[in-house]
């Protein structure tokens, strides 16, 4: 994250995203595979870390290897995508809200008071290692057992999550980059998807 | 370049002269009233410089009136027309919080003396 002032001159949080190119790989039509969708590819990698399949397949765009390649569904952008197409960072206009998906950062195994923002115990009062537990975890003649899906401590982070509505506050199309206002998903330099 | 210095890059002045904490500086503020802009001056003394690229901050303190008012402005913010040097203090701290419990002739800094 780092900080752009906006036209009045307030101080905003905001993430840059490298945004594309991103290369047309395949263009999936109702017709032959039952639904609409494009192939896309991002990034680059090394040609020694792509196996022969992947390469095979990337041929037909004339790019490639990519760091990432994602299908996006039913995507419209108005007009016939070809194999070998780029899809810019200008389909982006800035003030609109847009949905970014990422894997979250991974945080290890934790308690129930920052994985579920459970309260926690009280600090006083005769309390002993209370401070953070979880409390009870159900009752004993009905249902003595406890039920499926409590919350508990355990692994937090690393998965997939969507952030919504995040205002879009400047394109930099020379540079590929979109500015967004807020937090993503995520490590740094890690890959996101961003959708309208 | 890496790409996030260039967005902090594009943001950035180059025109900002240098203060450290201890000096008093004027600060041009500017200030929309309605559709009109106007200049507010704001003098105190630097008691604090913090961050670094575009997320540079000072904070700027002064006696309004028998009350200390402090503003902590962004360095690189552009409501900023122009920041003045008028005095260099000699501080051996680079944080000058302890000014905030001192009052009147306590809390004056010694003038730098140039070699």
């Amino acid at each position: 994250m780092t900080r752009v002032f906006d036209d009045a001159g307030n101080v905003v949080g905001a993430t840059v995203i490298e945004a594309g190119p991103n290369v047309v790989t395949l263009v999936k039509t109702v017709e032959k595979h039952g639904y609409a969708a494009v192939q896309v590819g991002f990034g680059a990698r090394k040609v020694k870390h792509v196996t022969k399949a992947e390469l095979g397949h990337l041929k037909k765009s004339g790019k490639g290897p990519f760091e990432a390649v994602r299908e996006l569904r039913d995507f419209e952008s108005g007009q016939e995508l070809q194999v070998g197409d780029e899809i810019k960072v200008g389909i982006f206009t800035p003030g609109e809200l847009v949905k970014v998906t990422g894997v979250s950062k991974g945080l290890g195994f934790q308690g129930v008071v920052r994985r579920h923002h459970f309260g926690g115990g009280p600090k006083t009062h005769g309390q002993s290692d209370r401070l953070r537990a979880p409390g009870s975890l159900g009752q004993s003649s009905y249902p003595s057992r406890v039920f499926k899906g409590l919350k508990m401590a355990g692994r937090m982070g690393g998965e997939q999550v969507t952030m919504r509505n995040l205002r879009v506050l400047k394109v930099d199309e020379a540079n590929n980059l979109l500015i967004v206002k807020g937090a993503i998903p995520g490590t740094e330099n890690g890959i996101v998807l961003i959708r309208k | 370049m890496n790409k996030l210095d260039l967005v902090a890059a594009s943001q950035m002045k180059s025109d900002i002269p240098t203060f450290s904490p201890g000096d008093t500086v004027a600060v041009h503020v500017k200030v929309v009233e309605g559709d009109k802009e106007r200049i507010q001056v704001f003098q105190g003394v630097v008691i604090n410089r913090k961050g670094a690229g575009v997320n540079a901050t000072f904070t700027v303190r002064k006696i309004s009136e028998g009350i200390g008012v402090e503003r902590i402005f962004p360095l690189h913010s552009p409501n900023i027309a122009k920041i003045e040097n008028l005095r260099e203090g000699k501080v051996r701290r680079a944080k000058l919080f302890y000014l905030r419990s001192l009052r009147g002739k306590a809390a004056r800094i010694d003038e730098k003396r140039s070699q």
